[in-house]
């Protein structure tokens, strides 16, 4: 099951870039001058998220050099380790909705820290795996299109990133635990 | 409450830079952050060039219209507001398969496509429509097989089985998955009840994309 999603995936990309074409050849489109009209658009839409994501990633690199998040962290993790998870894999939880890059540091370090089949290391990676950079995908998609009212958009997101946060270790602890 | 997450952040960083004497680390800090989004925008560019032009072949080969004639229930399901063969529904069908498969560098122009295409259903450009903020749960949640980055990471520090983790990856993804549709669902029930519906959603005035922030040119619609 593993090897077959992973051949689909590596198989997905070049069979789009070459069959699309294709198939649109045969049903007689220019191929090149569409793409070339349709790669125009690319290039605006870059430019239009950088106030976004400026803005948003230094609110969040300042929250981080200040303090703020190990203050946060050390606070939080007393009680979770009561429940019987490491503690370590605590920060994740903050990280994970906030900063993609971040997140990920953090997970490649416990991993060469506690090893990668440690528990610490198996649910830093599910953790890190199972869930998408909520305020990066906001910023984005709001951003590209100069939405302001998100309305509800960011309260389901970081709902589902608590969810999942949970899931992970439960899931963790019920397999490797 | 994006206002308030990102202010207080601002403010809770000044205030934890002021006790701990860390100013220089919080100037240092803004500098930082404004780089490295320029940095991620830029390096959006080269992706979003490049996949915007291969789905305007999809798109102009009808092949779109075909995918989303063929896999459309599911997705009006989640998106009932959306029309039945709008282009929107091939991008968000891209988007969500793009995501199964952990092609990040694909999923994120085709989510960006996917929102210009609900944009121009959306009455108001400055607030997201329900199907917006669909999109983006599931976008937030992204279902994904295979954990690509992980697996790789885990190989190099020499773990014993690095795909080890892509149950528990699927079965916690799986679970914030359906959170997150089912908080999107109630929080549109909720927002309904608030209020009635803005006007149909077919209307597309040219002003009000004229007005819009970020005016971009949405594609054409052939056939």
């Amino acid at each position: 099951m593993f090897q077959l999603i992973s051949l689909i995936s590596a198989w997905a990309i070049p069979v789009m870039v070459t069959f699309i074409p294709l198939y649109a050849f045969s049903r007689k489109v220019p191929v090149y001058e569409s793409f070339v009209e349709g790669a125009k658009d690319g290039f605006g839409t870059a430019i239009a998220i950088i106030p976004h994501l400026v803005g948003m990633l230094v609110a969040i690199s300042v929250f981080r050099a200040s303090g703020a998040l190990d203050f946060l962290m050390g606070f939080v993790s007393p009680l979770v380790q009561s429940l019987g998870i490491p503690a370590e894999v605590l920060p994740l939880g903050l990280l994970r909705p906030l900063t993609g890059t971040g997140s990920l540091a953090y997970t490649t370090d416990l991993i060469r820290v506690h090893g990668p089949d440690s528990l610490i290391g198996m649910i830093a990676s599910t953790i890190q795996g199972s869930t998408d950079t909520t305020l990066y995908v906001l910023t984005v998609y709001f951003g590209a299109v100069g939405i302001r009212n998100g309305r509800y958009a960011l309260k389901v997101g970081l709902f589902s990133d608590v969810v999942g946060f949970i899931a992970a270790i439960a899931v963790c602890l019920l397999v490797f635990g | 409450m994006l206002n308030g997450i990102w202010l207080g952040m601002i403010l809770i960083g000044f205030v934890f830079a002021a006790v701990n004497g860390r100013m220089n680390e919080f100037t240092a800090a803004v500098f930082d952050g404004a780089k490295s989004g320029v940095t991620v925008s830029f390096g959006l560019i080269s992706v979003l060039v490049f996949w915007l032009g291969i789905m305007r072949i999809a798109e102009d080969a009808d092949l779109l219209k075909k995918i989303s004639r063929v896999l459309g229930p599911v997705v009006s399901f989640l998106f009932p507001d959306v029309p039945k063969g709008h282009p929107a529904i091939g991008y968000i069908l891209s988007n969500m398969s793009a995501n199964l498969l952990g092609l990040g560098n694909a999923a994120t122009p085709m989510g960006i496509k996917a929102m210009q295409e609900l944009q121009t259903l959306n009455p108001d450009k400055e607030t997201a429509t329900p199907a917006m903020c669909t999109l983006l749960a599931l976008n937030t949640a992204s279902i994904t097989l295979i954990p690509a980055t992980l697996i790789a990471i885990r190989l190099n520090y020499g773990s014993a089985d690095p795909a080890a983790i892509v149950g528990t990856t699927l079965a916690a993804t799986a679970v914030a998955t359906l959170a997150a549709i089912a908080a999107d669902r109630l929080c549109r029930r909720l927002t309904l009840l608030r209020r009635p519906p803005g006007p149909p959603p077919a209307i597309r005035s040219g002003t009000a994309a004229a007005k819009g922030s970020a005016t971009l040119p949405h594609s054409s619609v052939k056939g």
